[in-house]
């Protein structure tokens, strides 16, 4: 057994938040694009492929993101790629994102009036043009609230990653309660970590959309 | 070793089978117990005083925002340490029934928040009390319009369940695990258990959204509107 005191927990779990952040950061920046590229594909009426992403959509947001997490480290090996913890939940995380980002993100284009798309198109605008000086303007501006919200969502879907043995908040956690025997306090400190991190994002979202609701 | 056998994986269905049954009874418990302490968390936030509105408030944000897995932990490893000692089911449906509490109390809230101001001013006519109020006038209704909401975070909290194997509780997860260990097809193993739980994400929100305006909100809402 190890003597740490509050302080020294609190500090080494400090260290470990780096990589819940960074890993959330890859999530949630790898599944914007992807997340993107998929909508930008639906938005293209392509025949077959809004019927395939709301299957993509479907199978992400039916299965626990656990398994996910399993498949995608268990699968990769299959394609004799050499995972490590940080490429499964990478992909795993960023595939997870995408679908929830993807689906956000429709909503907030389906709520831009039918209007708009046939001024646009009376104006010829090509498809690139619509989207980058018609639709996408006006759909940002509701998109962002949610997608922030979701934000947490992805911080706290990180955690995750801990039980294929990426070393963030979580595990670190439990590694420091193996040589504390403290598990109460390391927990709870765990917890309050992630609450640092996420009641600010939290609040930003809630404000926004507040602010959204007011100014239309 | 490295081929894809299904056929030793699903040789073990009776055991997928239990495992599914327990994330369904897990779930069903967690749930009933989860929309009453939602319930009444929003009911603390709307109509308590102060003190009742604070501790609700810190409860919900707490909840929200903190991963289901450190929760579980610190319920499963850390509360042991004040001497409160839960066998893994238990504590599983604790930190459940936790967790949804928190988000159907926002839920429930939004419904809530909706009522018209009519609704109120004619059932008090009828010298309601505050709490008949509540409970057959504001209530049912408010079910009714945050019921997709809610079944949405119902399903979300049973797909969330899996992290319960992490701790032996004997659900769908816990046994994909254990068939997996025995025969090394980890990926098709869980392969089968994702099949599982999308369909069992599919069925329960069927179920629920089938049998809310029938059981749990219906009867009383149905005569309102």
């Amino acid at each position: 057994m190890v003597d740490f005191s509050v302080w020294q927990i609190l500090w080494n779990l400090l260290l470990a938040a780096r990589w819940t952040v960074v890993l959330s950061l890859i999530a949630f920046v790898g599944g914007s694009l992807v997340g993107l590229a998929l909508l930008t594909a639906r938005l293209r009426r392509w025949p077959g492929v809004a019927t395939a992403v709301a299957t993509y959509v479907q199978v992400f947001q039916g299965t626990p993101l656990l398994i996910q997490l399993f498949i995608a480290y268990f699968g990769l090996g299959l394609f004799g790629i050499n995972v490590s913890a940080w490429v499964a939940a990478g992909v795993a995380l960023t595939l997870y994102a995408s679908a929830y980002l993807t689906e956000i993100w429709r909503g907030c284009v389906d709520a831009i009036p039918r209007g708009q798309w046939e001024a646009a198109d009376s104006l010829a605008l090509s498809f690139g043009e619509k989207l980058r000086h018609v639709v996408a303007p006006q759909a940002l501006r509701i998109a962002v609230a949610p997608t922030v919200g979701f934000l947490v969502q992805v911080i706290k879907g990180t955690a995750l990653a801990s039980i294929i043995g990426f070393i963030e908040l979580t595990k670190t956690g439990g590694m420091i309660t193996n040589a504390t025997f403290r598990p109460f306090t390391v927990y709870a400190c765990v917890a309050l970590m992630y609450f640092a991190l996420c009641w600010p994002i939290s609040a930003w979202s809630k404000r926004l959309e507040r602010k959204m609701r007011r100014d239309r | 070793m490295n081929q894809l056998d299904f056929a030793a994986v699903l040789v073990d269905w009776p055991l997928l089978l239990r495992g599914a049954a327990f994330t369904l009874g897990l779930t069903a418990i967690a749930t009933l117990l989860g929309l009453a302490l939602g319930i009444a968390c929003a009911r603390a936030r709307t109509h308590g005083g102060a003190v009742l509105r604070a501790v609700a408030a810190t409860y919900v944000e707490l909840i929200r925002n903190t991963p289901f897995i450190v929760q579980l932990f610190f319920i499963f490893f850390g509360l042991p340490s004040l001497g409160l000692r839960l066998s893994s089911e238990t504590a599983s449906i604790i930190a459940m029934t936790l967790n949804l509490g928190a988000y159907a109390a926002e839920i429930v809230r939004a419904g809530v928040e909706n009522t018209p101001r009519g609704q109120l001013e004619a059932a008090r006519s009828l010298a309601m009390t505050e709490r008949q109020v509540f409970l057959r006038v504001v209530l049912p209704p408010a079910l009714g319009r945050v019921w997709p909401a809610m079944v949405s975070q119902i399903v979300i909290v049973m797909l969330g369940s899996a992290v319960c194997g992490q701790i032996a509780a004997q659900e769908l997860s816990y046994y994909t695990n254990l068939i997996a260990s025995r025969n090394f097809q980890y990926f098709v193993a869980n392969f089968v258990a994702g099949a599982a739980y999308l369909a069992l994400a599919v069925g329960v929100r069927q179920l629920l959204t089938w049998a809310g305006p029938r059981w749990i909100f219906g009867r009383v809402a149905g005569a309102g509107r």
